[in-house]
């Protein structure tokens, strides 16, 4: 009897996750196109919902809610749903759209999307071999061996993003880092810019008006036959073009040019709106953040290089440890088990909330930034796909920030996977990425004003 | 010679709509074979005899502004493209058939344009919605065109012509739709040609030839009243050059 209650709450609100991700598609990836394949926004729907609901398990867990027996049967269907989703579903629905939109291919659109999902899962299967993931005892075919590989993926991920975006964090957030424009910079831009663009109607106008005269030209040409008529008509069009191509050499050059200055003016506009913004009292706050993240992703970037020269796994989740901090060393007694199911579920509450907003933001903009009408399906699908990856790896690594009593339902769920080793390769892609990414920005910040020397 | 022959078109749109595919197409009467995506704003030129066939036919220089991007860019972006938007003459909106958004985003596009026109202290004079009248007593034409179409399937079309009516009752604009890979939909002496110059003409004769007094000296107004309050800003340059 229990158990139908609790399938009926989890149903209703996997229900509730799926419009949810309805809506944000609908209202913030889709603002600007139409929606014609109505598959692609029940995929990206699905595969939203399904990765929160196993957030929820995990909530639940630490609350106790539900039956435990139901509660392991719901992680399993969601393991093997999400699963399912992710390997078969939305690679075949990628390969499909990519191959509608070559021509050549039209026809045969079925045969090509399997043979894309068969290369593939060639290469998703090769995936495993370098990465000691798995112990021997496991067949070929366990569902083991589809989590390791989708994990190290999605963990690889994880890292890039959250190295990156502990890096770029503290850089926007502090206004240290603002250059100093003006707007009388700004406007000597726009000068600039607007003297281009009349130099290439100019020019334009040039091209426009020889061609005309050539074609005129050659209309009268034509009634000159005979010999000196063909002789003339040589010299006059190879003056005539060779002057064109010239023009439209100048022209290339200009429009380069314009192009350029414009990105410029982009630039020093933001940075202008980024100083006005950062007088404001949210400007402040945020500005007094950035020195508190700055400080958090040292720390952070040190911690993963002990981890890896130490060769060092933690043992104790943040939780625990706090509390027996707490409890030796400052000597105040309180209820352990109460206190740390409380702060457990906080603490779990607010990384799975805020990696699930961050996601989705980055999400978005990354497809702003790249789609167009044409690709907008594939980019969406890829994106799902980085979805589910993302949150399949998170609950993997979930797992460390989580006390003991807590964490055997994920080992029992996810089975015998190596966690060392996944905590240990996103260690190291942190670190990667954190120090790339610290020299691509002090690469592009010294980059920008020797710009503005130059003009 | 080339500064008195002066009109300005601005050609607007949303991202992937086929502005610079239409432009190329109407300037150098070839289709763009290689389109790709406009960075900040391509002119091209094209030379529009006036009056055509007539005893007072002139020839002038059309520039036609292409100005990329998309009605939700960053507001840095769009106080950038707003420096394209001076002394416009008239305005070409374009949508894409097959994408009805595209359509619904030119009331933005349109505002975003007359509103930087209109007022050149930058003030926004309305709050976003669209307003009727603001069109009625706009002083640039505007041309509507429809591109890509070509894939609209048959079964849809009367739909789909329908809507573009309505759009074009709203603007009071003329509506052209056709194809910008095939030349064969503004060939001469098509009614798209015709409407085509039609416009053309009426640009021209705003600009040129208008004998009504009120919105020139409005903008003659306006125009000392930046010389006066903002002797940087350069964007009147001299006020012979509204005559």
């Amino acid at each position: 009897m229990s158990f139908l209650v609790d399938s009926v709450i989890m149903f209703t609100s996997q229900v509730l996750f799926f419009g949810f991700g309805w809506l944000f598609f609908m209202r913030q990836l889709f603002k600007d196109y139409e929606v014609r394949q109505y598959v692609v926004q029940v995929v990206f729907s699905v595969t939203f919902a399904f990765s929160c609901t196993m957030f929820e398990l995990i909530i639940f867990e630490i609350l106790g809610a539900l039956s435990s027996s139901s509660r392991y049967f719901h992680w399993k269907l969601n393991l093997y749903v999400i699963l399912l989703v992710l390997i078969f579903v939305v690679p075949f629905y990628i390969g499909y759209f990519v191959v509608s939109n070559i021509r050549l291919l039209q026809r045969q659109r079925l045969l090509f999307a399997c043979m894309v999902w068969f290369t593939f899962m060639y290469f998703f299967w090769k995936l495993g071999d370098p990465f000691p993931i798995l112990s021997p005892k496991h067949g070929i075919l366990s569902i083991e061996q589809l989590i390791s590989r989708v994990g190290v993926i999605g963990v690889t991920l994880m890292a890039l993003l959250s190295g990156f975006g502990a890096v770029n964090c503290p850089y926007t957030y502090m206004s240290y880092f603002l250059r100093n424009v003006t707007d009388g910079d700004i406007l000597a831009l726009e000068r600039r810019l607007l003297q281009t663009m009349d130099m290439i109607v100019s020019k334009k106008k040039r091209i426009a008006m020889t061609r005309r005269q050539m074609y005129q030209r050659g209309e009268d040409q034509n009634k000159q036959t005979g010999f000196w008529g063909m002789i003339k008509s040589v010299t006059s069009t190879q003056s005539g073009s060779e002057n064109l191509s010239l023009i439209q050499q100048e022209v290339d050059a200009l429009e380069e040019l314009s192009r350029q200055l414009f990105l410029e003016t982009v630039d020093l506009q933001s940075t202008k709106e980024r100083i006005e913004y950062s007088k404001t009292f949210q400007g402040k706050y945020f500005n007094f953040l950035g020195y508190f993240f700055s400080i958090y992703c040292v720390w952070k970037i040190f911690m993963a290089t002990i981890n890896i020269v130490f060769d060092r796994v933690g043992k104790t989740d943040p939780v625990t440890r706090g509390i027996e901090i707490t409890v030796n060393y400052l000597g105040i007694q309180f209820d352990v088990k109460f206190w740390s199911q409380h702060i457990s579920f906080i603490l779990v509450g607010i990384i799975i909330v805020t990696s699930i907003r961050g996601l989705l933001i980055t999400l978005t903009k990354f497809f702003y930034a790249i789609s167009s009408s044409k690709s907008s399906n594939v980019i969406v699908l890829v994106l799902a796909q980085i979805m589910g990856m993302y949150f399949v790896s998170s609950v993997l690594l979930m797992r460390m920030s989580m006390p003991l009593e807590y964490r055997s339902i994920v080992t029992e769920v996810l089975g015998e996977l190596q966690f060392n080793f996944y905590h240990r390769w996103f260690d190291v892609i942190f670190l990667v990425s954190a120090l790339s990414s610290i020299l691509f920005l002090y690469l592009a910040h010294k980059q920008a004003p020797e710009k503005h020397m130059a003009l | 010679m080339a500064s008195l022959d002066r009109v300005k078109v601005l050609v607007l749109g949303d991202s992937g709509v086929g502005k610079s595919s239409l432009v190329h197409l109407l300037c150098q009467n070839q289709v763009l074979g290689n389109p790709s995506w406009t960075v900040g704003c391509s002119v091209d030129v094209r030379i529009h005899d006036y009056k055509e066939g007539t005893p007072e036919e002139k020839t002038f220089y059309i520039e036609l502004w292409d100005v990329g991007g998309s009605v939700g860019s960053a507001s840095s972006l769009k106080s950038t493209r707003a420096v394209f938007y001076n002394s416009v003459n008239g305005i070409i909106l374009v949508h894409d058939l097959t994408n009805k958004k595209s359509s619904q985003n030119l009331y933005r596009w349109s505002l975003e344009a007359l509103n930087r026109d209109s007022s050149p202290t930058g003030v926004i004079v309305s709050n976003g919605d669209y307003d009727r009248e603001q069109f009625a007593e706009n002083p640039v034409p505007l041309l509507l065109i429809g591109t890509k179409f070509d894939q609209i399937p048959e079964s849809k079309r009367s739909e789909v012509l329908t809507r573009t009516a309505f759009l074009s009752e709203d603007f009071i604009a003329e509506e052209i739709n056709l194809d910008c890979t095939n030349p064969r939909y503004l060939a001469a002496g098509t009614s798209n040609a015709v409407k085509l110059s039609r416009f053309f003409d009426k640009v021209i004769e705003k600009r040129y030839f208008t004998r009504d007094p009120s919105p020139v000296r409005l903008s003659f107004i306006y125009c000392f009243e930046d010389e006066i309050n903002f002797p940087k800003l350069n964007k009147c340059r001299k006020p012979s050059s509204l005559f």
